[in-house]
């Protein structure tokens, strides 16, 4: 696999800026999202990651700025310009939300139905057909009745699927949100801090969830996260962002160990991260640090 | 606080019922209450000889606050106080599943209902001196069926409040009334006549369903709140000029209408009617049984319509649509052409509903499609349950049903013991008939004797008016009430539209009502 | 140039009334986030509160002008008084239960307390219109010309004066009410975060119970002035002028007190303007019609601020 993410990205953002009013949340962004890969954007609170995924999913307009996403035929879009379904629609990009925003009150397999609207409406005849009973709608249905046992098998919500999502615990409704995601047909994935609220085992289940998208379905995955062990136990590809800009970019073998990240991270003086950088240190201290989650690095940090 | 809050849930831990607080509290009811009452309702001014005078009326006052008081102790005695041990437990262990316990009933329930209204017009016409009158009733009753189904798609499954439903409800009214009267003649000649209800009903739907699109179109991105505002504009903004285009509509005097017929045979007295052509004599009962059977069938193509729908795409998004609608747009669904659906297909059922009623009445006017005819149904829908078709069926029932009932208070007590008449040997209803007439007599003699002198003749002042006068009043109640004790209505299950294995309800504790 | 001027007058005392309920709204919805639906028929109510009360007292527009103002400040108290406690029941029984309840509940609740109003009053005052004799009478001359074509006389009436001015005077009791006292402090940080102000030792059930008490007071003042004005009220009063209200505050933005004010003197002077120079019939339909553009194109107004979704 290769580790390269520049040449055909499947998500190129460019110089993206994002303002509110006077604050300037994201300012000249640029990144890749590489394809068949999994892309991590770390930062400390408030770095502007949420953002950067509103911007790329379209449910902000941003101030300036590219955002290419490339299909592998060749067809390009550009999202900034794109209302926020069609990016969905056409531009084939799923998201996830910090906090989880399924139907509570529709079961879990309905979740997953609606999930699918556009490929059963347009099977229902834009419900003309459905209306008079249609056999294709039917077939149509069945099969995204299957698609979605697919997914609720993967995300083992199977013996769950008529249950209401409201009343599925919380890490089953992370699950849920990723399947409800990747019912869309997705090309690029984005997940926003799929991991938080998970005990430690259900981590583990997620990583591998999220391993089996990339390698068994060939997606991209653009992923928000603070538990550094899923950060940097699956990702091929991270952004560090802080205060909206870019501060390093690289594997994690390489973010791990730039000092601006650990800088920014414990928030010490310019002159007291020479003491900090791991050429000195070595390597052991910067583990320590992507080890801990940064909630609990940046409540030590110098950060308010 | 002169009175403590009335929400149990706040009160639960901290005011166990002691005499002390419970008096505090029901001297600042009474306090509230005077204040409430005082000069609106003890000050009535009357018209004197073209100058207004005061009439006083203290002894009313009186009675109202003697009555609130009562009302709250009761409240505090039987109903919140029992409760308040266990409420916090009770809270944590609602079944989110809702355990279906009537689900074989409730296939019953909907048989039954629709074997019931098959039989409507036999059963009325069975008792004396209600047969025409008892199925017109069925006719208006029906039509808020209807009317609450059409709404119920807007507001119970999309979750868009709509507070001018009746402007659509006009538009089919007015397409026929000018279609059937102006241009159908001019276009066809006058012997299409007959046949406009026919014609029309479909165009009337479509004509809505096109209005719904042009109003919703530039609006459905509001948030609920100000949706309900600008519908509820858009509303009177058609009565409005329903009232004042006067060359088009003929202004507040209305249009007189052709009736419906039967396919094409007039319900009338004369050679070529239905009577004659069937050679049976002329009654007018014929009529409204066919209006009535011609609404039922409106109405059940609205129910079964709308239970399909639910179950495709469209339906399932406007239900996804009012849980989160940020969700929604995050799964590529475009929720504008989806609100948009929603409020035309609602639209479409309000303009047929308004097309019939036009064809029954044989008259329109704006005044029939005033803002409180909008509150009503939306009354109906809400206090149905949103969502539920069956509740709407009660709610309509019991909104529109209970009220012209009471009007005719004797007439009630008279059916009742008409049917019973009926259905048993006379030799034992006459015992009891009167049996029971003389124990809601007696009930109702204790009470009034409970009341001081004053309060008596107050309330047998108040009892001389109609009480049809109070219908929308309690409407207003019974609307706070639900959203209080019952938010989700009478009705509080969620069937889903899709299941692998068993098809469980959903609670509604966990079914969202509209967006912000 | 006249007929100008004089419907300029007019459309400010009309603009003064819209204003003063408008605040009414937007307090409530700056706080609470919901439309108090009934606060139209909370002026209402004061406007019929202040007529009984005026008819109880026997005033005419024959009693001596020191007698006049007296009972009228009487008046206003009671009136004031009475609004303030209908409003703050309201708000006990049909809002503050539902905090927390879906986002449409409080709407439907409000709705439904509308109606209790209306019908309330229909059935306990009858719905026939309530007329009664003016009690401030009497009209000031500013401009007179006599053209070839008529005479122009542009007049300002003492009901007139008295509404603008003592609009004015309020606002500014209001604004200094809202930015100086603890009161009003109180009330902005509810504005800004409830949960936060709680935290910081602030009562916010009894600071929302004082912002509808403020409201309500504010609509018995305007619902006063408008039987006055036009010497007539009825049960149905608060709803044209519930939705007019309404409009000024989303159009002045909602939120804010001196939107609500600049918006109903903006609503006051097109409905004035409307009647006088293109059609009586349609006045309302232009108010409803400038709703309807105004929350599609600018739902955050003239002087609000504009709201970011937050995903």
């Amino acid at each position: 696999m290769t580790l390269d993410w520049t040449t055909d990205p499947e998500l190129r953002v460019e110089h993206l800026t994002m303002r509110f009013g006077g604050l300037t949340a994201i300012g000249d962004l640029s990144f890749d999202v590489g394809r068949k890969q999994i892309t991590a954007l770390i930062g400390p609170n408030g770095a502007g990651k949420t953002t950067v995924f509103n911007c790329i999913t379209g449910f902000y307009k941003p101030s300036e700025g590219l955002i290419r996403l490339r299909h592998p035929g060749g067809k390009e879009f550009l999202l900034e310009r794109m209302d926020d379904f069609r990016i969905t629609q056409h531009a084939k990009v799923a998201r996830t939300f910090q906090n989880i925003r399924l139907f509570s009150g529709m079961t879990a397999l309905e979740n997953l139905m609606v999930a699918q609207h556009n490929a059963l409406m347009l099977a229902s005849g834009y419900t003309i057909g459905g209306l008079l009973g249609s056999k294709r709608y039917k077939r149509r249905e069945n099969e995204a009745i299957e698609t979605a046992k697919y997914w609720l098998n993967k995300t083992h919500l199977i013996a769950r699927a008529d249950d209401p999502a409201g009343d599925l615990p919380y890490g089953a409704q992370r699950r849920l949100e990723i399947a409800r995601a990747m019912c869309t047909g997705p090309r690029l994935l984005c997940l926003d801090e799929p991991a938080a609220g998970l005990n430690p085992r259900e981590s583990e289940e997620l990583n591998k969830l999220l391993i089996s998208v990339r390698d068994d379905h060939n997606m991209a995955i653009l992923l928000i996260e603070h538990d550094m062990s899923v950060v940097m136990g699956i990702s091929d590809h991270i952004v560090v962002l802080d205060y909206g800009r870019k501060i390093s970019d690289g594997t994690p073998g390489h973010v791990k160990n730039d000092p601006a990240v650990i800088r920014a991270y414990l928030g010490v003086d310019d002159d007291e991260a020479d003491d900090l950088n791991p050429a000195k240190m070595g390597v052991a201290k910067g583990e320590a640090i992507a080890g801990r989650t940064a909630k609990e690095v940046a409540k030590k940090g110098g950060r308010t | 606080m002169a009175t403590a809050p009335k929400d149990t849930s706040f009160t639960a831990e901290t005011s166990r019922l002691d005499a002390k607080a419970l008096v505090k509290d029901l001297v600042g009811t009474a306090v509230l209450t005077l204040l409430l009452l005082t000069p609106i309702v003890s000050y009535k001014t009357i018209m004197n000889q073209g100058a207004l005078v005061l009439d006083t009326r203290w002894t009313l006052v009186v009675a109202l606050t003697f009555v609130v008081v009562v009302g709250r102790l009761l409240l505090h005695l039987f109903v919140w106080a029992p409760k308040r041990p266990s409420l916090t437990k009770a809270v944590k262990s609602v079944p989110t599943v809702a355990r279906d316990t009537w689900a074989p009933f409730r296939k019953f329930l909907n048989l039954g209902l629709f074997a019931i209204a098959l039989l409507v017009p036999l059963i009325f016409y069975l008792i004396p001196g209600w047969d025409k009158r008892g199925i017109d009733f069925a006719i208006t009753i029906m039509i808020y069926i209807m009317l609450g189904w059409g709404l119920n798609i807007v507001v119970g499954l999309a979750g868009l409040l709509d507070l001018g439903y009746v402007a659509f409800y006009a538009v089919g009214a007015y397409a026929y009334a000018l279609l059937s009267t102006v241009y159908l003649p001019m276009w066809f000649g006058t012997g299409v006549v007959p046949w406009a209800f026919y014609i029309v009903l479909p165009l009337a739907g479509l004509l809505a369903a096109l209005w719904g699109v042009i109003l919703g179109f530039p609006v459905l991105r509001l948030r609920g709140d100000y949706l309900a505002i600008v519908t509820l504009a858009f509303g009177e903004i058609i009565r409005l000029v329903l009232i004042n285009w006067f060359s088009f509509t003929n202004g507040p005097q209305g249009i007189n209408v052709p009736k419906a017929t039967f396919f094409g045979l007039p319900f009338k007295d004369e050679p070529g009617g239905f009577a004659d052509f069937f050679g049976i004599a002329h009654d007018r009962l014929y009529s409204y049984v066919f209006l009535y059977y011609v609404i039922l069938g409106l109405a059940l193509v609205t129910f079964f319509a709308t239970n399909r729908l639910r179950r495709l795409p469209i339906g399932r998004a406007w239900e996804a649509l009012r849980e989160d609608e940020i969700a929604c747009r995050s799964l590529g669904i475009n929720t504008t052409t989806t609100k948009l659906t929603a409020f035309a297909i609602g639209a479409m059922f309000g303009g047929f509903a308004g097309s019939f009623f036009a064809a029954r009445q044989g008259f329109v006017s704006p005044e029939s499609f005033v803002y409180i005819e909008s509150a009503l149904i939306l009354a109906i829908v809400v206090l149905g349950g949103l969502g539920s078709q069956i509740g709407i069926v009660f709610s309509a029932l019991a909104i529109i049903g209970s009220f012209e009932l009471f009007r005719e208070m004797g007439g009630l007590g008279d059916m009742i013991g008409g049917l019973i008449y009926l259905v048993l040997p006379d030799a034992i209803a006459e015992p009891i008939v009167s049996s029971i007439s003389a124990f809601f007599g007696s009930i109702a003699t204790l009470f009034y004797s409970l009341l001081p002198t004053s309060a008596q003749e107050a309330l047998s002042g108040l009892a001389g008016s109609d009480p049809v006068q109070f219908r929308m009043l309690a409407v207003g109640l019974a609307m706070v009430l639900m959203m209080r004790w019952r938010p989700r209505g009478m009705v509080t299950r969620r069937d889903p539209t899709v299941f692998l294995k068993v098809k469980k309800s959903v609670s509604a504790d966990l079914v969202s009502q509209g967006h912000g | 140039m006249e007929y100008f001027l004089q419907q300029l007058i007019n459309g400010l005392t009309l603009g003064s009334i819209y204003g003063l309920i408008a605040i009414g709204y937007t307090m409530v919805y700056g706080i609470i986030g919901m439309i108090n639906f009934a606060h139209g028929d909370v002026f209402m109510i004061g406007s019929m509160v202040a007529f009984i009360v005026v008819l109880m007292m026997g005033l005419t527009g024959g009693s001596g002008p020191f007698l006049i103002i007296l009972a009228l400040a009487l008046v206003v108290v009671i009136a004031m008084i009475i609004a303030s406690v209908y409003n703050w029941t309201i708000e006990r029984v049909a809002y503050k239960p539902l905090r927390g309840s879906f986002r449409l509940a409080p709407l439907i609740s409000a709705i439904g307390m509308s109606i209790v109003l209306q019908e309330f009053v229909r059935i306990a005052q009858e719905g026939r219109p309530k007329p009664i004799q003016a009690i401030i009478t009497g009209r000031h001359e500013i401009m007179h010309r006599a053209a070839a074509d008529g005479e122009f006389i542009v007049t300002i009436s003492n009901m007139q004066i008295l509404i603008i001015v003592a609009t004015v005077a309020l606002m500014a009791i209001f604004t200094l009410m809202i930015n100086r006292t603890s009161l009003g402090r109180a009330q902005r940080a509810c504005e800004q975060d409830q949960k936060m102000a709680s935290l910081l030792g602030i009562d916010v059930d009894r600071t929302i119970s004082i912002t509808f008490i403020l409201g309500a007071a504010l609509a018995a003042f305007a619902g006063m002035m408008f039987f006055m004005y036009y010497n007539v009220t009825d049960f149905f009063v608060g709803f044209l002028a519930g939705i007019k209200a309404f409009t000024a505050a989303v159009l002045g933005g909602i939120g804010s007190i001196p939107g609500a004010m600049l918006g109903g003197m903006v609503i006051g002077l097109i409905e004035v303007f409307w009647s006088a120079y293109f059609s009586v019939e349609y006045k309302d339909v232009a108010a409803f019609t400038i709703l309807v553009i105004v929350l599609i194109f600018m739902p955050q107004g003239l002087l609000g601020k504009p709201e970011v979704e937050k995903v």
